[in-house]
Formats: structure tokens, C-alpha cells, sequence
């Protein structure tokens, strides 16, 4: 099979084309002026400390991802843990339940909130009906908070519930054996084992949630602007190519910088299946 | 071992969960029947939104360029990915190593930067931005997932069997196809259900590679939520919610079966 | 696995045969094809659908929220994807044929031009038009819902008041935010005076805390519910919204306002520029004219159908302002090199 390598060079080839060149294009064109020329002034826009305007939406990005991260890995935990525990049967029912919102496609997810949290939406109907004072969070960051918890939950359960049934049992048991009581099983002993999955469901939920434009778009009502809105915004009605390239190559070199930090917190045997 | 009960709080616990999951959805589909547009209030059972959801022949065409599109992407992915697949795991180290990260970006990076470097690549290249453009973009990022499931499967292959199969008087190609191709075609039909899976759902990259008079369905509903609360897409939702609850329970019915076959599955859906 | 791959197997070759048979029924052999590039919700319903079988083509109607996306578009549809016909607004038409993006039309093949009022033609974006038909023109101003507003509106000042705080929506549109901040503070909408730009950017970020966002075409469905006492709204849009909701009201403020004309252009390079003016022309003849004026609410510039309207709608200033009015309202112009500056400017209020 010295020559089976071979079978891999139409994808090498392709991967060039469509993977690596598009990729160094951008950071190309990050570094081009409008006149062609070469120049740092697109980053220079965006590490400019006298008006740091660029600087605070990746800041105010990173910062929503990360509530909703937090969130989402705060209510998730005891789910996972809680389906974890049910019998077998009762338990892939449940998973499956779980997994069939994952399926809905994802605008119509957010679409979905979009018709509950309006001022005039469902929820404050409902609210008004029984005299309570209304929900205004729609447009502001707490939407686009929920938002993200609502589509990214599931992505976080999983992968944590998948780590806590693999489990070895035994490793358990032999904690309850040795004299420990419920809470020290569980801290220092299902927890630690758990967190393969803790990080796989961090690293589903806090990428996705700096990067997306569709959130913010749709219930933020453009005012809260994410990082993704700007270059959404710079490619689709700006034109400003040049810098909205400099802008995806920051955001590209964070989130590759994070994944790899979070990586090397990963057990070695991570299969495809906790992943996805 | 010790059965563990579940307590009444875990069960409050559960329910508020799944209610937190599945209350949009239910008054999507709710609302989807309901007479008047407004989302406040309830102005009898119809069903005109779906009737207009048929007639909307925009969605109808962007539901056919979605299929039409997850499904060929997903075809050109497995044959090239599988290749590569093959390739990568016979190749030496450093090609190995090169090639997987290669393969991995695509998934690691942002969907806005892969739609974006698409975009400026298509423009570079001259190809324009149509039906084309949008199957090549998602060829691209089918392929690694698809590499992605045949992977796990080559390493669990048994070296032995190709070289026996040679020794026996096969040629390489019969080899390959009798011997080595059946072993992993778990992996490879894995590949193809998540590649078109991937494509389906995809927006972001669409959004950025589709052209004139292309679109897909995730896009097509992006324009509509733009312009306002549309209820034809909650006839849509309700729609697509019956059509996968469908699915999935008959796959899983069956992979259920399966599994009481076969003694080594941990259980448990595996989608 | 086998039952099940053979499962999914038979349900993939069904979604195959589905999309096979739906391309053949949907697709159209050898018929021309017209792609128009047009705002969103801005043509009579079925009109497309009667062009199409009337000249035996098929139309790709694709559409775009504003000038500025309409114009990246283009941009990036190159070569054979381009479009043929574009509905651009006046300034984005000067700054297109000053970047030779529009092919010149042939007014003799327009024969339906003569139905146009001359007060719209042969204006300051387009002499002689050459380039551009009319087609739809109105205004921008404040919509607002009478129940939650009980002061007379006549100034951008409104928009200002920390009364409605997080009850107002702005415009998602660079020209018309920026320009109504200038107007707001005394200063032209085509100003190119930079201390001038500054300030309406102030305003414009400290306004932000006020409102509950920037929106699109999902203004109208927002008023028409109630969510919002006040927004910024074209004119035609307004009479949408009002004929839906009669508490909502329309207001062109007294400093002045933007008056704009969209025209109808044929795009550089365009295979099909014939059908393109054929397409212009059927939008001019009069039932078609009638057909989205009735639909989109906005102010004709056909003189028949403008004779068509009702006595209210003609004698409504908002809809069909005196001169005195138009005196007072500017025309945006193509800023040139300083359309940089007004969208990076931009930009950073959004993010602010």
C-alpha cells in the first residue's frame, strides 16, 4: 500500500484550491489597501486604542458568548447528570428527545423566539393576561443571550451526558466504597471524569456563539452588534473588503488559538461521536 | 449496583428543560393554524398558511436547490473524502499530519470565515456566484466530515486483510473494493448522512455563495424573518418538526433493533 | 445495520427522485431569461407572474433593503450572473453612472416614457435621462401611533425626547440616519463638511439609548402591532402601515426631509438589454403602473395614475407635498469620496 497515498492527492489538490487559497487570500486582502497597495491601516482600524470602537464589539462578542456559555453549561450540567442516572430504556427516549430540537434548522429556532419575545409576542400577551408587567428583552443583549442558550443547549447536554454515561461505573463505586459521601463522589470523581465532555459542549457553544450574525440579527434588532454582524456588514453593504478580511482573520486566530487551548484539555480518547 | 431514584426535583427539573426546549417550537406550530397573522391573539383554525407556503415558489425553489445541493455535495464528498481517507491513513507522518489539519479547518474555523474566504476565492477565480458556487462550497466542507467517519473505521481495519486478499490473487483494484471498501462502508454511509446533514442545515456559508435567482431554504427563511414574522414559516416549522420526528424515530426504532442484535453498541441513539 | 441502511438508502433515492422530477416540471428550456434586482416588497402582486407569461420569459426577481447592498451586490455578481434590470434611488444612480455600471437607454424603445410626468424627468442625478426611468418617488419621515403620542409631530426633535426612550425605531440606512441627524441639527444631508459629519454622529450615538433598534422592511409589521410609538418610514410604507392600523399617523418633520426618486436602469453588460427595456416599458403602461401603486402605497410620477388616486390621497401633503414642502427637502447626492467616511462613521454608531 506504498502508493495508497495517491488516492488522497485529488482531495490534496482540491484542499489547496478551496481550503488554503481562500484562506491565504484573506489574510491577503487584510493586509491591502483599497489601492492595492500594501498596508496595516485595516488593523491598525481595529487596535486603535484612541477609539477602540472595534475592539469593545469583539469584547462585547466574546463577553455574550461567554454568559451564554456559562449559562448554558449551568443548566445543562444537571440535565446531562439527571438523564445520565435514568435507566437505560427511558434514557435513549429521553437523549432522543433531546437531540430533535438539535434537528429543527437553526433559524427557525431563532425564528421561534423572535415571535415570543416581541413586545407584542406571545409571552407578554400571556403575561399581560395575567396582569403581570411585560418582558422587554427583546433587542437587547439578554435576547441574544437566550438566543444562544436556547440553540446551543443541546449541544452542551450531549456531549456531557455521552462523557457521563461512558463512565466507568466501577471507578465509582470504588470511591463509595473507600467512605466517600455523595458530594465527594461527584467532585472528585464524576466530575474530573466528566470533563472531556464539559469542554467538547464549551467548545460547541462558546465558538458558534462569538462567530453568529443570525442571532444578534434577528433579536437584537441591530442595535447590538457582534463581531459577525460587522464583518457581515463590511462584506454585504460596506464593500470594505480589506477590512472586514483583517477583522475574520482576528476573529479566526482567536478561535483557533481557543480550540487549541482547549484541546490540549481534551482526554486522548475523544471519539467523533462525543464531538458531534 | 445501587439503583439510584430519581427525586421529585429532578423530575421539576427535566420538565422545565424540556418545556424550555420545546415551548417555541409548539407555539410555532400552534400559530401555524391560526386564522389571524398577529402572535397575540387567536383568530380561529385555518390552514391558509400552508396553502400559501405551497404556492410560495420561493421556498419551493429554494427547497429544491437545498436538496438538490446536500444531496450531490454529499455524493462528490464521499467519493473524494473516502479516497482521501484512504490516502491519508496509508500516507507517512508528516503528510498524515498535514493533510488532517488541513482537514480540520474547515470545521474549527468560524462558518463566516469559510463563507467569507469562499466568496473572495469565487471572485478571485472569476466563477460566479450561482448553483455552482454554492455546490462547491458545500463540497468543500462536506468532505471533512466525511473523512471524519471513514477515518475511525480504516483504523479499526485488521492490516492482514488487504495483503491476504493479494495473496489469494487479487488484483489492488478487486482488493480494494471486495475486501477493504465493505469493512468500512459503515463509516463511509456515516460520512454521507453527515455531509448531507451539514448541508442541509447550513446557512452561513450559503448565505455568502449563493448567486441571483439561487437560494436555499436556510437563506430563503433569513430573508423572511428579516422582513417581519411571516406565518408561513411556522407552517414550514411545523412542517420539517413532523417530517424529522418521523425520521428519527423510525431510525431509531430500527437502530434500536439493531442493537439488540448486536451485543457490543453502548445503546442509545446514536444521531 | 443492514435494515437500516436499506431504510435510508430507499428514503435518499426518494429525496433523488423528488428533486430530479421537480427540476424537470420547474425548469424552463430555452426561455429568456431577465434577472431584476429590485427593494424588497416593491412591485405589484403578480405582476412579475404577468410579465412572464406575457413575453413568454422567465424573470429572476431577486431583491435588496438598501442602496448601499444593492450596490455590493452588483459588485460581486459578475460576468454572466449579473443582473439586467436594478431599481436604484438617485444618488446610488449618479454615483453608478459616474462608475460606468448602467448601459444607456434607448428611450424610442420606451414608448411608455411619455406617460410620465415631466416634472420627474431630467433630474440632477440623471440629465436627460439617459440612463433611468422613473418609477416610484416619496419621502422620509416619522410614522407614529396616535395613541401613544400626544403631541403634535412635526420635528426630528421627537426622535430625541427621552419620553419615548426605548419605545422609537431608526432606519437601518446610512443615508437616511445620517442624513436625518444632519437635518436634525440644522446641517445638509449631502454636507461633506466634516466637523458637521461628526456631530451628527454624536447625535446619532447619544439618540442610541433611546431607541429599541435599527430596522429594515420589518418596520411596517412592528408599527402595524404596536411595538414601537414612534420610527423613521418611507412614505408609501407609511400608507401600508396606516391602512392596516388607523391609530398610526405620518409626519414629514418641518426642518425638512430627503425626497428621493427611484429609477428603473439597465446594468452594464447585460445580455438581455432589450427584454430589460421591455421590462421598463411594461412597468410604464399604465394598468401595470396602477397595479403597484395600489399595491406599494408609493407616490406615482405616471400621470394617469396619479389622476387615477383618490381626492384625498392627491391633496394629501404628506403624499403629495405642495412645492413649499419640496423646497425645504434635499435630494441625497452621491458623496464621492466621502461615502467612506459617512459609512465608517456609520459603523461605528451601530457599534457602539
Amino acid at each position: 500500500m506504498k502508493k495508497a497515498y495517491l488516492t488522497a492527492l485529488p482531495y490534496a489538490v482540491y484542499a489547496c484550491i478551496f481550503i488554503v487559497a481562500p484562506l491565504i487570500l484573506i489574510v491577503v486582502y487584510s493586509f491591502t489597501s483599497s489601492g492595492g497597495e500594501f498596508t496595516l491601516e485595516h488593523f491598525q482600524r481595529f487596535f486603535n486604542f484612541d477609539n477602540p470602537a472595534y475592539m469593545l464589539v469583539l469584547w462585547r462578542s466574546v463577553r455574550t458568548a461567554f454568559v451564554s456559555t456559562v449559562i448554558c453549561l449551568l443548566i445543562g450540567y444537571p440535565m446531562a447528570y439527571i438523564l445520565s442516572k435514568i435507566s437505560a430504556r427511558l434514557r435513549s427516549i429521553l437523549a432522543f428527545l433531546f437531540v430533535l430540537p438539535m434537528w429543527m434548522n437553526f433559524l427557525l429556532r431563532t425564528y421561534a423566539w423572535m415571535t415570543l419575545l416581541e413586545k407584542t409576542g406571545i409571552i407578554n400577551t400571556l403575561l399581560g393576561a395575567m396582569g403581570l408587567p411585560a418582558l422587554n428583552i427583546m433587542y437587547t443583549e439578554w435576547a441574544v443571550v437566550l438566543g444562544n442558550v436556547y440553540n446551543f443547549l443541546p449541544f452542551m447536554i450531549l456531549p456531557i451526558y455521552t462523557s457521563l454515561t461512558k463512565m466507568d461505573q466501577s471507578l465509582i463505586e470504588a470511591a463509595q466504597d473507600l467512605g466517600a459521601n455523595r458530594r465527594g463522589v461527584f467532585f472528585k470523581v464524576t466530575f474530573p471524569l466528566s470533563l472531556p465532555g464539559v469542554i467538547s459542549g464549551i467548545s460547541m457553544t462558546f465558538m458558534p456563539a462569538v462567530t453568529t450574525f443570525i442571532i444578534s440579527r434577528l433579536l437584537g434588532g441591530g442595535q447590538n452588534a457582534l463581531i459577525g454582524d460587522i464583518i457581515e456588514n463590511q462584506f454585504k453593504v460596506v464593500g470594505d473588503w480589506g477590512f472586514g478580511s483583517a477583522l475574520s482573520v482576528i476573529l479566526m486566530v482567536l478561535i483557533l488559538l481557543s480550540m487549541n487551548i482547549m484541546r490540549r484539555y481534551e482526554a486522548e480518547n475523544a471519539e467523533g461521536g462525543v464531538l458531534l | 449496583m445501587k439503583k439510584q431514584r430519581i427525586g421529585t426535583w429532578s423530575v421539576i427539573y427535566s420538565a422545565l428543560i424540556f418545556a424550555f426546549l420545546y415551548a417555541p417550537i409548539v407555539v410555532l406550530i400552534i400559530f401555524s393554524f391560526n386564522e389571524s397573522k398577529s402572535r397575540g391573539s387567536w383568530g380561529g383554525f385555518s390552514l391558509k398558511w400552508y396553502e400559501s407556503l405551497f404556492r410560495n415558489s420561493d421556498i419551493m425553489d429554494a427547497l429544491y436547490t437545498t436538496l438538490s445541493v446536500a444531496f450531490i455535495a454529499s455524493l462528490v464528498a464521499v467519493v473524494i473524502g473516502t479516497a482521501a481517507a484512504i490516502g491519508i491513513y496509508y500516507s507517512r507522518k508528516r503528510f498524515k499530519s498535514l493533510m488532517t489539519n488541513i482537514t480540520y479547518l474547515p470545521m474549527l474555523n468560524p462558518d463566516i470565515v469559510t463563507g467569507i474566504s469562499l466568496l473572495i476565492l469565487f471572485l478571485f477565480l472569476g466563477i460566479n456566484l450561482g448553483y455552482t458556487s454554492l455546490l462547491l462550497a458545500h463540497i468543500t466542507f462536506d468532505i471533512p466530515y466525511v473523512i471524519l467517519s471513514v477515518m475511525p473505521k480504516l483504523n479499526q481495519l485488521d492490516k492482514n486483510l488487504y495483503e491476504a486478499a493479494l495473496d489469494l490473487g487479487a488484483t489492488p483494484l478487486e482488493a480494494f473494493f471486495k475486501v477493504i471498501l465493505p469493512e468500512i462502508s459503515p463509516g463511509v454511509f456515516t460520512g454521507f448522512i453527515l455531509a448531507f446533514t451539514m448541508s442541509i442545515d447550513d446557512f452561513v456559508i450559503s448565505f455568502f455563495t449563493t448567486g441571483p435567482g439561487t437560494s436555499t431554504l436556510s437563506v430563503t427563511i433569513y430573508s423572511m424573518a428579516r422582513k417581519g414574522i411571516k406565518p408561513e414559516i411556522n407552517a414550514l416549522s411545523t412542517i420539517m418538526f413532523v417530517v424529522i420526528l418521523i425520521l428519527l424515530v423510525v431510525v431509531n426504532i430500527r437502530s434500536a433493533k439493531d442493537v439488540k442484535k448486536d451485543s457490543h453498541r453502548g445503546g442509545g441513539s446514536f444521531l | 445495520m443492514l435494515g437500516l441502511k436499506k431504510f435510508l438508502c430507499v428514503i435518499l433515492s426518494a429525496i433523488l427522485m423528488l428533486t430530479l422530477f421537480a427540476g424537470c416540471s420547474g425548469g424552463q428550456e430555452g426561455k429568456p431569461v431577465l434577472k431584476v434586482l429590485n427593494w424588497g416588497d416593491y412591485i405589484g402582486e403578480g405582476v412579475i407572474e404577468d410579465f412572464e407569461e406575457e413575453f413568454g420569459v422567465e424573470v429572476i426577481y431577486d431583491m435588496f433593503e438598501q442602496n448601499e447592498d444593492m450596490y455590493t451586490k452588483l459588485k460581486t455578481a459578475s460576468g454572466n450572473a449579473s443582473y439586467d434590470v436594478v431599481i436604484p434611488s438617485d444618488y446610488m444612480i449618479q454615483r453608478m453612472i459616474s462608475e460606468d455600471m448602467l448601459e444607456k437607454i434607448d428611450v424610442s424603445a420606451i414608448p411608455n416614457f411619455s406617460l410620465i410626468d415631466d416634472k420627474f424627468k431630467d433630474l440632477a442625478f440623471d440629465p436627460g435621462n439617459q440612463y433611468s426611468v422613473p418609477y416610484m418617488w416619496g419621502t422620509v419621515g416619522i410614522i407614529y401611533n396616535t395613541t401613544m403620542i400626544d403631541e403634535e409631530v412635526n420635528s426630528w426633535s421627537i426622535l430625541w425626547d427621552q419620553k419615548y426612550a426605548k419605545n422609537m425605531f431608526m432606519m437601518n440606512s446610512v443615508r437616511d440616519s445620517m442624513g436625518i441627524a444632519l437635518k436634525y441639527l440644522g446641517y445638509s444631508m449631502n454636507t461633506d463638511n466634516m466637523d458637521e459629519i461628526t456631530e451628527a454622529q454624536a447625535a446619532l450615538i447619544a439618540q442610541k439609548p433611546l431607541l429599541l433598534g435599527y430596522t429594515g422592511d420589518e418596520i411596517k409589521d412592528k408599527m402595524i402591532a404596536g411595538e414601537a410609538a414612534l420610527a423613521v418610514i418611507y412614505s408609501g410604507d407609511a400608507i401600508t402601515c396606516i391602512d392596516q392600523n388607523d391609530d398610526l399617523a405620518y409626519a414629514v418633520p418641518e426642518e425638512g426631509t430627503n425626497v428621493w426618486f427611484d429609477n428603473m436602469c439597465v446594468v452594464k453588460g447585460s445580455q438581455n438589454i432589450e427584454l430589460a427595456q421591455q421590462f421598463i416599458n411594461f412597468m410604464c403602461r399604465t394598468d401595470i403602473a396602477q397595479r403597484n401603486n395600489e399595491y406599494i402605497n408609493y407616490s406615482t410620477p405616471q400621470i394617469e395614475v396619479y389622476e387615477g388616486l383618490s381626492d384625498d390621497l392627491k391633496n394629501d401633503p404628506l403624499f403629495y407635498p405642495s412645492d413649499d414642502i419640496l423646497d425645504k427637502c434635499e435630494v441625497y447626492e452621491d458623496l464621492g469620496d466621502m461615502v467612506k467616511v459617512y459609512d465608517d462613521m456609520w459603523t461605528e454608531v451601530i457599534i457602539s
